[in-house]
């Protein structure tokens, strides 16, 4: 699996480090109440195709990544630096 | 017996000297040698001669070399004959004559289908003691030699525009289509040649031999720089991205072989085809081969399979074979043609074929013969179009399955993996396939014109299995007949996938290249299917076996993992430090002097020298990370539970981190060396984590601050210095006195005109400091510190000594915050700041986590006669059983303090802050401990602290 990152191109995955899905970008506000935390920090969905992934580029640039992938082609729509889409 | 005149060189096979011709096949070497038998087969024993030539052999499987050196199941047909080689026969003992196993085959009737699944049922017990280890033992091919690997295999990249699988006429045209229209291409051919088919047949192009024309194409490939040749290499999977997996037999230069990642932007599979067999009674004899094998052997590798020879099938190539054979001078006896009804109905020999009973028109006739040449037609090579789910259809036109056109993105086939089996029909379609390519990528193709080649059209009556008396076997590698099959389907199992696993037909190391497509008409027949609704298996990478060795390349001894040093490795190995990991980075766990003999002596003295002297040691492995910006001092407070926008320039502070769900990340100190500039410390197992974590603050959840942070674990040797002698140390070493340096603060300093930085902080409870300086004075001042502390009384002090200190002081690590405790847990919930927000403040507050049930952080000591405690160990009331229903905690750190003469303990206990004075029982079953211990705080030495601020 390659990811195309924005600053280095197109990398091996094993320069990556795979976090998790992007609802990440999306933190409550503290006083949000735990339902929505709770939304945040433990409920994922399972999606059979199109999903959004946190990657950090660990070995390369160091940034951190919003990965649009399919989970069932594996083909890899978008990749976006996450700081302009929590923006 | 050979066809031409050839020079020769020994090799040997089970012991004897034969002659072969060095870079023909083992298997070819075999059959000039006349050796007919050189296998027992899987599970029956059964003799077993050589079916193919090529990498789908199901029954040639022999062991090369012998001791570490030994590889297993090398199909003979791919090993390439060298001076000297030593090949073995396997699955069979004393010898492959006489075989004591082969009683399976008399007990055959006994053994079929499903027969492990019947029969090793009961009584329960007996499988894991007694009839597994049996079957294990008589179960298996070739075996390993247990012995480390010295073969070198490596895992090499490559990149291109198109990767060609296969260098037939298909593969070779595709190739040079491609290649004159610019493209970047690598050619993987599986062979040691070029040419697929036309190697092993007699075929003109252009009115001259085929060969002529290969050779021809090939110089023009070697010509392009734009093309890569890469012979001997099986593409073996396709995975995501147009990523292939590829298996070069290297051979040379000292290494064995290698694994490949070949990474194409589009891909044209030329793989070819497998023929296929007839299933008739007592097909396996030695002797019996494919008829596409026997050209190869005659017309390629000039060696004669028989002398007597028929010829048995239902295309055209019952009439091809013969006619190659006659024209090397070698009898043919009968030509079978299956598709007018004729057919084999016995064979005779043991150890080799001898005679054959052919039924024609209804009358029976015995034939002497010692080879028979079989073909059942071919089957196109889709299993790589079959690696990302994709499923082939049937073709009724080759009754056979072709490849689903767009199965792996990218890829494209052509030639007779995509149908077309005539060698005319192979070159134009291949030249218009890669013409498509070429435009695919935005460039023109290139006019080829193309030669003229054999056009003859594949005709098939399609013949599976015949009536008759005797096993009629399908799966040659693992043993599977057709009446193996046809039970499956009586006992239910009559879906595809469930007869496969109920018979095991496919699941050897061939994966069934031979034989599925058969079975599957086997199974379409008993079952009153048709073959398109009977489906096909899965074929799954890799499509030839791979040695573990090749694809864990460079993973094998310290090439699993890279190694840190400090800038004090060398002298603590000179030192007689024993070094322990520590993540990736090495430790040394204490310093024996002269006369201690065992690691406590080193470690007690050690820890006195801190308590009582003075102490160094070197902690450059914690991370360190340098925060800069005008908001460094906020992105602190988001990240710390408690506030760092309040430490003043030329302080350290303790912090503690969470995760957004409450529970600890890490801690550690951090000093504020200016307005906009701190310097973090993490432990040393989650500096990685810590880094990656403040790099998503920054980023992603607070964007809108201004700070940058970068890894400075590499750049800064940091060494502790404890002890009551630590100050008087220093102000020897450094160029000027630390006498002013408070608790908690640090200070730029020089020691020999080198600038550094002291921070006064302490993880052993004593008076100590850490001193830093740019890595490449690090090991000069280690030296120097050894002497310094050498004169005051001290010395240097390892994990061991380090890990009590802290002990004593009730210090956490990663033993204790492990990813399932609180801040509640250990007592530091008042260090979260309601002020502010900050990363795991809210969910800390839930009431679960901060329950007075929760088991929180406790010190324990031995109060009963067993003195010794162990962590992992759990903690039960006094009277409970030691069983998990009535676990009340565990122990997650253990020394022996010398300082109070007694062994203590971290753990969580339940409710255990308001449990100190309470004397309760530790359980450990593994190591077989019970003792009696009492609660008490976790700090056992110098409660208020008086020694730390001197």
């Amino acid at each position: 699996m390659r990811i195309n990152c924005p600053t280095c191109g197109e990398r091996d995955r094993r320069e990556f480090y795979y976090v998790g899905d992007a609802v990440a970008l999306q933190r409550p506000a503290p006083d949000a109440g735990l339902d929505a935390w709770d939304d945040y920090v433990h409920l994922r969905d399972n999606p059979a195709g199109q999903t959004r992934d946190l990657w950090h580029h660990e070995g390369g640039c160091g940034a951190w990544l919003v990965v649009t992938r399919n989970t069932v082609t594996h083909a890899i729509a978008k990749v976006e630096m996450a700081r302009e889409v929590a923006r | 017996m050979r066809l031409r005149d050839v020079d020769t060189v020994p090799f040997t096979f089970d012991g004897v000297t034969y002659q072969g011709v060095v870079g023909e096949t083992l298997a070819a070497a075999l059959i000039a040698n006349g050796v007919r038998l050189v296998a027992r087969s899987f599970k029956y024993h059964r003799p077993r001669g050589i079916m193919g030539a090529g990498s789908e052999e199901p029954n040639a499987l022999v062991t090369i070399g012998s001791g570490a050196d030994a590889e297993p199941n090398v199909r003979a047909t791919v090993q390439l004959v060298y001076e000297g080689l030593a090949a073995f026969s396997q699955n069979a003992w004393p010898s492959l004559k006489s075989d004591v196993m082969a009683v399976n085959d008399l007990a055959s009737p006994f053994l079929g289908a499903g027969f492990y699944y019947k029969t090793f049922m009961w009584p329960k017990p007996f499988w894991e003691k007694i009839y597994e280890p049996i079957i294990r033992r008589a179960a298996g091919l070739g075996g390993l030699s247990g012995q480390p690997d010295t073969d070198v295999h490596e895992k090499p990249y490559a990149f291109c525009d198109v990767l060609v699988i296969g260098g037939g006429p298909a593969g070779l045209m595709a190739a040079l289509v491609a290649a004159k229209s610019g493209v970047d291409v690598i050619l993987a051919e599986e062979d040691t040649a070029l040419g697929g088919r036309l190697l092993a047949e007699l075929e003109d192009i252009d009115g001259l031999p085929a060969m002529d024309w290969v050779a021809e194409v090939a110089a023009d490939l070697r010509d392009m720089p734009n093309v890569r040749i890469m012979t001997r290499t099986t593409v073996t999977g396709a995975y995501d991205q147009g990523t292939f997996g590829a298996h070069e037999r290297v051979e040379r230069d000292g290494m064995t072989s290698a694994f490949w990642r070949i990474v194409a932007k589009r891909s044209i599979l030329c793989a070819g085809a497998l023929e296929r067999g007839i299933a008739f009674p007592n097909n396996d004899r030695p002797g019996i081969m494919m008829a596409g094998a026997v050209r190869a052997y005659v017309n390629r590798w000039g060696v004669a399979p028989g002398a007597r020879v028929a010829v048995y099938g239902n295309t055209a190539d019952v009439a091809r074979t013969a006619r190659d054979l006659t024209v090397q001078g070698i009898d043919v006896v009968a030509q079978i043609d299956a598709a007018k009804g004729a057919a084999v109905v016995a064979t005779k020999g043991r150890h080799a074929l001898s005679a054959i009973t052919v039924l024609r028109g209804g009358v029976e006739e015995e034939i002497a013969v010692d080879c028979l040449a079989v073909t059942g037609g071919w089957n196109p090579s889709v299993h790589l179009t079959c690696h990302m789910n994709g499923r082939p259809v049937w073709d009724d036109k080759i009754a056979s399955f072709v490849p689903t056109a767009g199965a792996i993105p990218g890829m494209v086939t052509a030639g007779a993996c995509h149908g077309v089996f005539d060698t005319m029909g192979c070159l134009a379609d291949a030249a218009q396939i890669a013409e498509g390519v070429v435009r695919d990528l935005k460039l023109k193709p290139a006019q080829i014109d193309l030669p003229d080649a054999d056009a003859t059209p594949y005709q098939i009556t399609p013949v599976w299995s015949v009536a008759g008396k005797g096993r009629k076997w399908i799966d040659f590698q693992n043993d599977v007949h057709v009446k193996d099959i046809n039970l499956a389907a009586q006992e239910g199992f009559k879906s595809v996938e469930h007869m496969k696993r109920y018979t095991t037909q496919g699941m050897a190391p061939d994966q069934g290249k031979s034989s599925n497509v058969v079975a599957l008409a086997v199974l379409a027949d008993v079952t009153g299917r048709g073959i398109p609704e009977t489906g096909t298996t899965t074929f799954r990478p890799p499509y030839v076996p791979v040695p573990i060795a090749a694809m864990g390349a460079g993973g094998g001894g310290k090439g699993f993992a890279p190694e840190r040093f400090t800038t004090s490795h060398d002298a603590s190995v000179a030192a007689a430090a024993p070094m322990i990991e520590a993540g990736l980075w090495y430790r040394p766990s204490y310093f024996p002097k002269t006369g201690e003999r065992t690691w406590r002596q080193s470690c007690d003295r050690e820890v006195y020298m801190v308590r009582n002297a003075v102490g160094v040691c070197d902690v450059s492995t914690l991370g360190k990370i340098d925060i800069q910006g005008q908001d460094a001092a906020a992105l602190l407070d988001f990240v710390y539970t408690n506030t760092f926008s309040s430490l003043k320039v030329g302080r350290v502070r303790y912090g503690l981190m969470l995760r957004e769900d409450g529970h600890v990340l890490d801690d550690g100190t951090t000093a504020r060396l200016g307005d906009d500039h701190f310097v973090m410390t993490t432990t040393t197992a989650a500096a990685g984590l810590v880094m990656r974590h403040l790099e998503f603050v920054l980023q992603v959840l607070r964007s809108d601050l201004n700070a940058r942070v970068i890894s400075v674990t590499e750049q800064w040797a940091q060494f502790a210095i404890a002890g009551p002698q630590s100050r008087a140390l220093l102000n020897g070493l450094l160029d000027a006195p630390v006498d002013d340096v408070p608790f908690m603060g640090w200070r730029d300093v020089t020691v020999g005109g080198i600038a550094g930085r002291l921070f006064r902080i302490s993880f052993s409870g004593e008076m100590a400091f850490e001193l830093a300086v740019p890595s490449r004075f690090g090991a000069s001042l280690w030296d120097a510190l050894n002497d310094a502390a050498a004169a005051l009384g001290g010395g240097a002090y390892g994990m061991e000594a380090l890990n009590v200190l802290r002990i004593e002081k009730g210090f956490i690590t990663h033993a204790e915050i492990h990813g399932r405790v609180t801040a509640f847990d250990i007592g530091m919930d008042r260090m979260i700041s309601r002020k502010k927000d900050c990363v795991g403040q809210t969910m800390a507050a839930r009431s679960g986590l901060m329950d007075e049930n929760r088991a929180q952080l406790v010190g324990l000591r031995p109060v009963g006669a067993v003195k010794q405690l162990s962590a992992g160990a759990h903690l039960f009331e006094s009277g409970a059983a030691p069983i998990r229903e009535n676990g009340q905690g565990y122990i997650t750190s253990v020394g022996f303090s010398p300082t109070l003469g007694s062994t203590i303990a971290l753990g969580f206990l339940d409710r255990g802050r308001a449990r100190h004075g309470e004397v309760i029982r530790m359980v450990d079953h593994l190591r077989d401990l019970d003792a009696q211990v009492v609660v008490c705080d976790p700090v056992f030495f110098d409660p208020e602290g008086d020694r730390v601020r001197g």
